[in-house]
């Protein structure tokens, strides 16, 4: 049956929109990249590649974009790590697991400028969370100045966001889990696999797709991090915690140079983009079968 | 081995809960009370921050902005994007299949690339501090993510009763309305708790777009709130309290649609 013609009256208002807001301003932008343009006044002059060049020799550019992998490889390991160490343990439907895995989503449902919130409390290095808990194990000496100290802040701030979506994590983790066959999982034990053979021979091959997924989804997701970290440190202390996020916020709406704000964009754009074509076609490619 | 998964359970339970609790002590303490236990639980009861931050009527305005925003962009981008996932999968493969992509391609845009212009655009189109604007720009910005789950979810409709009603002399409205709408109602409740929950916690768009103090939706609201309450911890955690509450009661009622809306929105490929 051929469809009705009404058909294209559906995708009138939300194509007019999406082209209206979302494509037109994306195109828009790669145009501002190449002008001198700040913001306000109504004219500004075509520069060419200066900005990108700028943006080379910037080294709050470099540091933001050295900074945006450090973030992304911390939160990567931590997330992946500790919601699949979670999940394992949580397959089983029962009311238990089913309170804790809402327990440990609840930190997703928050806002982070919240989260942001609650975590720069807990760092507080006098009245915080965790150097008090410190100070009361003994542990004295292990207190540190977790968002001041220009080393340590930018994991600091991973560990937030990890806190943030790990619930989220467990949840892939669980439906990967539980769609593995009960039956190779016994077969495995019976033929006298011991625990960490059955894992490492059945189940983790069969969870490769969702370990894909959980990877780079927590990937792409850090890199475009940016209430958290705008949140907690602005960016501070000394462009420690700078991402290219936070720097293109800045450069556009702190210092007024939209122009090379929207060259900075572009930056990012590609980078993402390479992210998000090369997770699909990671999921595309590792189809165990059996 | 058995102990190591329960306690590895038990430790991150701690580590979610003790932060969220120690909110809700230190909303409820004194500032001399804050400063002598900062981390155990409140003497008392004390809901004065509360009274306090409920007391002028701004607060209430604050929700009630939230609400409108986050319903209104919440309602309108299901009706667009519900509209435009059921053409698709009831258009052949070459329109289908072009807009499709076109939509998809929008994933790979994060917000932080078309901000500028978008806030350009915007100030040219003099709806810099409205809340309409808001909606519009929130909504087309999803348009991509909710287009690609509804697609998805669309897709496995049963075609077979489709094409009986369009037999049966159905025009392509009923058949949206009275069967593909009501067979898709679980996958729309998950994807608006997805989208409620993206919307209601958002800073960025709002920070660009809304100017007026009395048009700040709840995570801006907080964000400002730093400026008056810089070190004032019980106040702060007040504010924390207050806008994370409505989001906490909502996820424990509705935890089933929450949860697997994150499941397919996380699903993009």
């Amino acid at each position: 049956m051929k469809p009705g013609k009404s058909l294209l009256l559906f995708f009138l208002p939300g194509t007019a929109l999406y082209l209206g807001l979302f494509v037109y301003p994306t195109l828009t932008g790669l145009f501002y990249s190449v002008t001198d343009w700040d913001g306000l006044s109504p004219s500004y002059r075509f520069v060419g590649a200066d900005n990108y060049v700028s943006l080379a020799g910037d080294i709050v550019f470099r540091k933001a974009l050295g900074n945006s992998l450090k973030f992304m490889l911390a939160v990567v390991v931590l997330q992946t790590v500790a919601s699949l160490a979670l999940a394992l343990r949580l397959t089983r439907r029962n009311k238990r697991t089913a309170a804790l895995r809402a327990l440990y989503f609840l930190p997703t449902v928050i806002s982070s400028v919240s989260v942001g919130f609650i975590w720069t409390f807990v760092y507080d290095p006098s009245l915080g969370l965790l150097n008090s808990l410190l100070e009361r194990a003994e542990l004295g000496n292990w207190t540190q100045n977790w968002l001041g100290d220009m080393k340590l802040a930018i994991f600091s701030v991973a560990a937030a966001q990890a806190w943030a979506h790990i619930g989220q994590m467990i949840v892939l983790f669980v439906a990967g889990l539980q769609a593995i066959p009960a039956e190779l999982l016994e077969a495995a034990r019976l033929d006298g696999g011991t625990r960490w053979q059955v894992f490492r021979r059945v189940t983790w091959p069969l969870l490769a797709p969702a370990a894909a997924l959980v990877v780079s989804y927590t990937t792409i997701q850090s890199f475009k991090a940016f209430d958290l970290v705008f949140t907690m440190t602005g960016g501070g202390p000394a462009y420690s915690t700078e991402i290219l996020s936070t720097y293109i916020y800045g450069a556009a709406f702190t210092n007024g140079t939209f122009g090379l704000a929207s060259s900075a964009s572009v930056v990012f754009l590609l980078l993402v983009a390479l992210m998000t074509y090369l997770q699909f076609r990671l999921l595309r490619a590792d189809r165990v079968s059996y | 081995m058995r102990w190591l998964g329960r306690f590895a359970l038990a430790f991150y339970a701690a580590v979610v809960a003790a932060p969220l609790l120690l909110v809700v002590f230190t909303s409820m303490k004194t500032t001399p009370q804050f400063y002598a236990d900062p981390i155990g639980p409140p003497p008392a009861w004390n809901f004065s921050h509360y009274r306090d931050l409920f007391a002028g009527q701004t607060m209430w305005r604050y929700f009630g902005n939230s609400a409108l925003v986050t319903a209104s962009s919440v309602a309108l981008e299901l009706a667009l994007a519900g509209m435009i996932a059921y053409g698709i999968v009831r258009s052949g493969r070459r329109l289908g299949g072009f807009l499709f992509a076109l939509f998809a391609a929008g994933l790979m845009v994060p917000s932080q690339v078309n901000m500028i212009p978008i806030y350009a655009l915007m100030r040219r189109l003099g709806w810099t501090n409205s809340l309409t604007g808001l909606v519009l720009v929130t909504a087309a910005v999803l348009l991509p993510l909710s287009v690609f789950m509804l697609t998805g979810f669309m897709r496995t409709l049963p075609k077979a009763l489709l094409e009986a009603g369009a037999i049966d002399g159905a025009g392509e409205t009923t058949l949206l309305v009275r069967i593909a709408l009501p067979l898709s109602a679980p996958y729309l409740a998950a994807t608006a708790a997805f989208l409620f929950a993206i919307v209601w916690n958002d800073l960025l768009f709002p920070m660009l777009l809304i100017g007026g103090k009395d048009k700040l939706t709840l995570p801006l609201a907080l964000l400002q709130f730093r400026g008056e309450y810089v070190t004032d911890y019980p106040m702060l955690m007040t504010g924390v309290a207050v806008s994370t509450a409505p989001m906490v009661l909502l996820f424990l009622f509705l935890q089933r649609y929450f949860i697997s809306g994150a499941l397919a929105g996380s699903l993009k490929g």
